[in-house]
């Protein structure tokens, strides 16, 4: 029996061993929503030799996680646009695209330009445009009228009933709803300290109105359909999923512009996968993957009809949010030279310390 | 040959503590010790110095926060010892033989969940479309659904939920070993319900009342779940503060200095308490 048994756990020890020599990992780094089951499904019976491993994350948390360990412990990740360029200068963490490796006529052609743009360093492209989206915020129709951006969020007129998150979109999204231009201050510190003190003290000030700061999407989901918030700042593909419950609830992008953010493809220093990253790549911005891609992100593909691939709810959504000189007027994130994040922290670390009622 | 093998299985029996000791708290806390006085001067530069220490003192956001946090850490210890010392007496003392097992268990349940379980249990009975405050409505007992949370009340009654365990247990164990002669002597020597008490039990129990408390500040000092997800607009913890330092602003310099400030400031404040109630831990925890 006893002989059995170990025959039996050394076979299956070899067959470990050799299933992983054949198998190749595609450990993907990125946000919930972004590698979803059926995509993944597709994708291994495509390649029967990768399997894919997936870690959700978000921004900040993507870069901690790479920075400690050097890059390594994952083949493909997806920060945003703007997060890339001081975290590669600071941190080394990525390396370079191969673009002959990627299907980049499938991308929207300014986008691909703006996420270059961003991303280059030493004549080197580090990041490839996947999906878009906008912060702005949304607004209960029964229960509001006239919301029109960020301002609305401090109105007394919805004491108690609003929320935010206090990341960095809400000090810029203020800026923009104050008159201010915080992309145009990025280069001068003094100015941009300026204009960070005064959104300050708006935001201590708004704090009475705010009934709590949301930190993910599943805790604002929980606020807005519950009817105890009815505005609230929020990612747009938050928005949509939550119009799909409730018709009243819809995104109003800012009359001073939608804050709008890419999501990347990046590849660590130390990934171990790149023909595989590669490959992934290519398969999820084929028309017939986006389709899946973006019923499950509710964000819109890089891809040139990156609208017409919305599940046809979503596409209302977007038609019922936006008009096209909405989208003329997207405000997208620009590259947050360094230095500027720390003084963002002490803004929010006060503002979270300031005592209301 | 006999002395050989007591002094080998001695250090075997050491190691897996030694290793845990030196490798996951010592070496750790010697890394944070040196990234809190490395600088950044630019990409990949450094210098080392205590300018980060310098930062956390004169910007009175983080200063505030440690207060605070220690402040509302000792409130939580204090009424975890109130909320503890009957449950620990009743179950050391008052209880039958046969149900104090029963009793100990019926304690140790909410450990069976997690934090973060917990903390949203609250969140679903609290909230103003919660249980609470719809049954509270749907009774007639107040008119207007009501939020409940958000707010330090909230904050400390979710930390003295959490902590109070850890007040029972020790106190549990010292009260056992009272020998019931004591309290009587003390009745029959003509002494009041609150004499005794004062001058009998509560002497008695100082050991476990000195190890509960270091353990429930230490824990609610350095929690992290509850006082975020409870505690909403209102609630700077200096744990928060730690994590947005290495998470949201890349700043391991000052989230180390931030972590060693921690350790030392709550350090002090146990050896304060000690000091202003007149105990030591030679004559309290570590008393045979």
């Amino acid at each position: 029996m006893a002989s059995t048994l170990r025959a039996l756990l050394a076979a299956s020890a070899l067959a470990l061993t050799i299933g992983s020599a054949e198998a190749e990992t595609l450990r993907l780094l990125t946000w919930g929503g972004y590698a979803p089951e059926e995509l993944i499904k597709k994708f291994e019976a495509e390649n029967p030799d990768i399997d894919v491993e997936v870690t959700l994350s978000n921004n900040e948390e993507m870069i901690a996680k790479l920075r400690a360990t050097g890059g390594t412990g994952y083949d493909l990740a997806q920060p945003s646009h703007d997060r890339i360029f001081a975290a590669q200068k600071e941190y080394r963490i990525y390396k370079p695209l191969d673009l002959s490796k990627i299907d980049t006529d499938a991308m929207t052609p300014n986008l691909l330009e703006g996420v270059k743009a961003n991303t280059t360093i030493d004549g080197e492209v580090y990041a490839v445009p996947h999906q878009w989206g906008t912060s702005g915020v949304m607004a209960n129709m029964k229960e509001t009228s006239g919301v029109t951006g960020f301002g609305d969020l401090c109105d007394p007129k919805y004491k108690g009933r609003t929320s935010m998150r206090l990341r960095r979109t809400i000090l810029l999204g203020t800026a923009f709803s104050m008159g201010m231009n915080p992309f145009e201050l990025y280069a001068d510190k003094a100015a941009y300290q300026d204009m960070l003190d005064k959104v300050t003290k708006k935001l201590i000030d708004c704090k009475p109105i705010v009934k709590t700061y949301w930190t993910g999407g599943d805790d604002l989901s929980a606020l807005m359909l519950s009817g105890e918030v009815v505005v609230a700042e929020t990612w747009d593909s938050t928005a949509y999923k939550i119009y799909n419950e409730n018709p009243d609830i819809v995104f109003v992008p800012p009359k001073t512009g939608a804050l709008a953010w890419i999501d990347t493809f990046a590849i660590p220093r130390g990934g171990e996968a790149d023909d595989a990253a590669y490959k992934w790549i290519n398969f999820v911005l084929k028309p017939e993957n986006v389709k899946i891609m973006s019923a499950s992100t509710g964000a819109i593909a890089a891809v040139p009809n990156g609208i017409d691939l919305l599940p046809e709810d979503k596409q209302k959504a977007v038609k019922a949010a936006f008009t096209q000189a909405d989208l003329d007027n997207l405000k997208f994130f620009a590259n947050i030279p360094p230095g500027l994040e720390d003084m963002e922290g002490i803004a929010l670390e006060r503002i979270k310390a300031a005592s209301s009622e | 040959m006999g002395r050989d093998a007591g002094k080998l299985s001695l250090t075997l029996l050491m190691t897996p503590f030694l290793l845990w000791i030196g490798l996951l708290i010592i070496l750790p806390q010697i890394g944070i010790g040196y990234v809190s006085l490395r600088e950044k001067v630019s990409y990949d530069e450094f210098h080392y110095g205590l300018k980060n220490y310098v930062d956390f003192i004169s910007e009175p956001v983080y200063r505030n926060t440690l207060f605070r946090t220690a402040w509302m850490s000792i409130v939580v210890t204090a009424l975890a010892l109130v909320v503890g010392f009957p449950v620990a007496y009743y179950i050391a003392k008052i209880a039958r033989q046969k149900s104090r097992a029963a009793l100990f268990l019926m304690c140790l349940i909410p450990l069976w969940v997690s934090d973060l379980v917990r903390a949203y249990g609250w969140i679903v009975l609290l909230r103003e479309t919660g249980v609470v405050s719809r049954t509270l409505v749907a009774l007639g007992i107040i008119g207007q659904p009501v939020e409940m949370l958000y707010n330090d009340a909230t904050v400390v009654m979710g930390l003295v939920y959490t902590v109070v365990l850890f007040m029972i247990v020790p106190l549990t164990s010292t009260l056992q070993g009272m020998d019931d002669a004591l309290l009587e002597a003390g009745y029959n020597l003509g002494g009041s319900r609150l004499t005794v008490f004062r001058r009998i039990i509560v002497p008695y129990a100082m050991p476990g009342i000195v190890s509960g408390c270091i353990i429930t500040f230490m824990l609610t000092a350095g929690s992290y779940l509850t006082p975020v997800l409870l505690g909403g607009k209102n609630s700077s913890w200096f744990t928060e503060q730690i994590y947005n330092q290495f998470i949201t602003r890349y700043n391991w310099e000052a989230g180390a200095t931030f972590g060693v400030t921690l350790l030392v400031f709550t350090s002090f404040v146990v050896w304060l308490g000690l000091k202003l109630t007149g105990q030591s831990l030679a004559t309290t925890v570590a008393k045979d």
